[in-house]
């Protein structure tokens, strides 16, 4: 989700003027406590003074914010202690899995020094104060939660418990340097003790301190404790709502008919038999994404707009659209890949004709479908000259702007309510902000038609899987010389695929000189070979995506599938040649690949025959994966039957949360080998529809799995994604020690 | 109208008898712990208990329901059902979920599944996977629900 390489400070000002727009920084700054309790307390329809939180029982302007923060500094706008000690943390970003709605409140809670057992996490929603603090947006993305906001809560902990102190040392009228604090108390000379409900009204209103010592991470009591997620009773229970559960009275439900082809307008719409479903109250002609159209069947329950979709009787005109074809799609590409095109590195290439060794390779890799498990969803209220919308998404200000162009409001009058999110993976951030656009282009329309009710759009399976905005089909083409000790004298690569970044707000700085950074992030590095790599972007009418991990998704499999192909031909240990590779320069690939190696056995334990061994290391979002994997081939399939992971993502805010996120992304690059782990067009027409020719790993397919942390205490990196891309090419691996035959498709074919 | 009998409960549904007995579920009696997922019975989000069996309420009309039992998550894990408590106790301590949507029915599939057993058996591991093997989890939680059923399959030995 999210390239690898952004650099915030290069955010373009078109970008920054887009987003701002209605939440200007400095107005935000001032206004904020009101502001934000007063949108708060509406996120909960609670009254102000009647709202349990004292904070919040405050909002008529008792605290003062220092001036110089910023609303993202503010701990008014993330704490709120209630009478009874409660603690509530809202975090700034969409949770969809990754557990930051646990890990932020953990950070928070250690500077606050609170008990852990009272604490509890609220979502936050597109006012300023949730923006990313680096990126200056709302943003969940590119593993970047716990790396960008660390400092931010550690700080915002830090300045609630300066407050708590101050107010305890007004109250006991002592120097607050005779107080400290321990588990949501503030206990003082003489054993005076007051608990932190006691004291946060009087704390909220006290001046906001701009400079805060933090902990020395030695310190830490929460922070680095495997923890058990706030949300895990909720989601044990179906008590946890997401954004498909939102009810408002009278809501209506949007199912759309979308064209068969991306693009496509409809030629004719004959709507009688769907008009007639008892529930349907109205059918719709909505203007869609890419300057396609649909028609959406309002109705009052999912399942009469789906039975009215399905009469529809609706043609298409097609004429104007390019119709993809997989196969002729996979022809263009080769004939792209020899041709000459921009490039991302050069190196001197003549060593590779007189190279003694010279190895040749192509890959492919198909479209793939995000596929969260909560179809996608978005209801939208329409009231007065305001707009409120509830949805899971990553990308809260980009919609709210979208939304508001689409409905004609400032986006200071659209109101996002972030919802919990049934996974996402990159599917919720997209540049067009797509369903969101579409709903409220059908309750735009709904309201022309005399509907005031809020309607929420609700795909179906089929809806999604079809509906685009894939990881991008590739073509990667390598010629490798290198000698005896399988040292690399020249390496010519090229990639072919369609841009991400292009034609979204990223383009202007993250495509350069005709290549998208993130086609190419994984490439190359960290290895010292002279690369020279050429990229082709051929426009392609299949809307593209970043997909968990993004780049990495292929181009981890193609450099660490190479790699050990030339161990392998240059009779190495896999390992050993890495760590050669690797030298001094690089500790942190080298510490997890070596964990890895320790914990898995491997070169010590014989393996049973039929298994074989598969190593293979990637860093990502500036964490670095290694696998040590055991594979076997049965029926013409490979099985994959443990795994072994190294982490080294610095420090682990909650262990428990990083296995959690390792294996979970390990199973998504696993259902990249499976067979059904791809998507394909025919005539312009997705092929799959649905789990049962798009289909993702199940519990069947689970290796033994275990996840080893590196120790470190140094700043979080990211981890969400990081330990995707290096499970498929240490499988390929495995298999290939078997079969003598190197994978270089993704799904895997062992037959090509 | 339909009569459902819900959690022990029952309700007059004024819907077509051919509505699948999620929907009836989640628009019009309004409880959500049932999620959709696929519409088609392939990755087992809906799933609830029908007379005890594990069915996949997505495809499952509410005329196929008549005279006959439902239970659903809510009531499965409010404590009531010694086999339901277990298993959503085990989901909690091994910190099964990630974004929690498909387990609802992960949970009603190993349910069903533990009562299935006879008493005192502890499942193979290859019976675990048996059992769960119809409900998808994109978030990849699998390592940790074999250890949650295995976990709640010990507790109620």
């Amino acid at each position: 989700m999210l390239p690898t390489h952004i650099d915030p400070s290069e955010l373009p000002r078109a970008l920054q003027r887009l987003l701002a727009a209605g939440q200007p920084d400095e107005a935000a700054a001032a206004a904020l406590p009101r502001r934000s309790f007063l949108k708060l307390a509406g996120v909960g329809g609670l009254a102000i003074g009647a709202f349990p939180h004292l904070a919040m029982a405050q909002a008529d302007g008792a605290a003062k914010p220092a001036g110089a923060l910023k609303p993202t500094q503010q701990p008014l706008a993330f704490v709120q202690i209630a009478a009874n000690g409660e603690v509530t943390v809202t975090h700034n970003r969409l949770e969809f899995g990754q557990g930051v709605q646990t890990g932020l409140p953990m950070i928070l809670a250690e500077e606050l020094d609170a008990d852990w057992s009272l604490v509890r996490s609220k979502s936050g929603t597109n006012d300023a104060a949730y923006h990313d603090p680096v990126f200056g947006m709302h943003l969940t993305g590119g593993s970047n939660s716990i790396k960008n906001s660390f400092t931010q809560y550690r700080e915002l902990g830090a300045r609630a418990r300066a407050m708590l102190l101050s107010a305890a040392a007004a109250k006991w009228k002592v120097d607050v340097a005779t107080l400290r604090t321990q588990a949501g108390t503030v206990l003082g000379p003489g054993g005076r003790k007051l608990g932190y409900g006691e004291l946060a009204e009087a704390a909220m209103a006290l001046p906001v301190p701009e400079k805060v010592v933090l902990k020395d991470p030695k310190d830490f009591k929460i922070i680095g404790r495997p923890t058990t997620r706030l949300d895990a009773r909720a989601k044990s229970s179906g008590r946890q709502d997401f954004g498909i559960d939102v009810k408002h009275p009278g809501q209506l439900t949007a199912v759309v008919a979308h064209p068969p082809v991306f693009g496509a307008r409809l030629k004719s719409v004959d709507d009688a038999a769907a008009r007639a479903v008892k529930g349907v109250k109205a059918v719709l002609r909505v203007p869609l994404d890419r300057g396609a159209e649909g028609v959406a069947v309002v109705a009052d329950g999912y399942w009469p707009a789906k039975l009215g979709r399905d009469a529809l009787k609706l043609q298409w005109d097609t004429a104007a659209v390019e119709k993809v074809d997989s196969d002729k799609q996979l022809a263009q590409y080769r004939e792209l890949a020899s041709k000459p095109g921009p490039r991302k590195f050069d190196a001197d290439m003549a060593p590779l004709a007189k190279a003694p060794h010279q190895l040749e390779a192509e890959f492919v890799f198909p479209y793939l479908a995000h596929a969260p498990m909560e179809p996608l969803n978005c209801t939208v209220k329409l009231s007065g000259d305001r707009a409120e919308l509830w949805v899971g998404t990553q990308s809260a200000g980009l919609d709210a702007a979208a939304a508001a162009r689409v409905l004609g409001l400032k986006p200071e009058q659209v109101s996002v309510h972030v919802q919990m999110a049934g996974g996402g993976f990159g599917r919720r951030f997209v540049g067009s902000s797509d369903y969101v656009v579409e709903a409220c282009e059908i309750a735009k329309a709904a309201r022309t038609a005399g509907l005031s009710a809020p309607v929420r759009l609700l795909y179906s399976r089929e809806d999604d899987i079809k509906g685009g905005y894939y990881r991008p089909m590739h073509l990667h083409r390598a010629r490798i010389g290198f000698d005896e000790r399988g040292k690399v004298l020249a390496w010519d690569h090229v990639i072919v695929g369609q841009s991400i970044l292009t034609g979204t707000v990223f383009e202007s700085f993250q495509v350069k000189d005709g290549i998208d950074a993130t086609a190419a992030e994984g490439m190359r590095e960290p290895y010292p070979i002279p690369m020279r790599l050429t990229v082709h972007h051929p426009k392609v009418n299949v809307p593209v995506l970043w997909w968990r991990s993004v780049g990495s998704t292929h181009t981890a499999f193609v450099m660490e599938t190479l790699l050990d192909e030339i161990a392998r031909s240059t009779k190495q240990d896999p390992v050993a040649y890495r760590m050669q590779l690797f030298g001094d320069k690089h500790p942190r690939h080298r510490a997890a690949l070596q964990l890895a190696v320790d914990k898995s056995g491997y070169g010590k334990t014989q393996l049973p025959a039929g298994r074989a061994w598969g190593v293979a290391v990637h860093e990502s979002f500036e964490s670095v994966v290694a696998y040590v994997v055991e594979a076997s081939v049965k029926d013409g399939q490979p099985v994959l039957h443990r795994a072994t992971a190294g982490v080294h993502c610095n420090l682990a805010v909650n262990p428990r949360s990083v296995e959690a996120q390792v294996q979970g992304a390990a199973v998504m690059g696993l259902s990249m080998c499976l067979p059904g782990g791809a998507i394909t067009l025919k005539d312009g027409v997705v092929q799959q529809s649905n789990f049962g020719d798009f289909s993702v790993a199940r519990i069947t397919d689970m290796p033994e799995f275990a996840v080893h942390v590196v120790p470190s205490a140094d700043p979080p990196k990211g981890i969400g994604e990081p330990g995707l891309p290096p499970l498929a090419p240490a499988f390929a691996n495995a298999v290939a020690q078997l079969t003598g035959k190197p994978l270089r498709q993704l799904p895997f074919n062992l037959q090509a | 109208m339909s009569a459902l009998n819900v959690n022990g409960r029952n309700h007059t549904v004024d819907a077509d008898p051919g509505t699948p007995i999620l929907w009836a579920l989640r628009d019009t009696l309004g409880m959500t712990g049932t999620k959709f997922g696929c519409g088609a019975a392939l990755c087992g989000a809906c799933t609830v208990h029908l007379d005890g069996q594990a069915i996949r309420s997505c495809i499952t009309p509410i005329s196929a329901a008549e005279g006959k039992k439902i239970v659903t998550i809510e009531a499965a894990t409010d404590g009531s059902d010694p086999v339901g408590a277990a298993v959503h106790a085990a989901w909690v301590k091994h910190d099964v979920a990630q974004c929690g949507y498909c387990q609802s029915g992960q949970i009603m599939s190993a349910t069903a599944f533990l009562k299935s057993q006879p008493k005192g058996k502890q499942p193979t591991a290859a019976e675990i996977d048996g059992a769960m093997a119809g409900n998808i989890c994109r978030c990849g939680t699998y390592a940790r629900i074999r250890a949650a059923v295995a976990d709640a399959a010990r507790a109620l030995a």
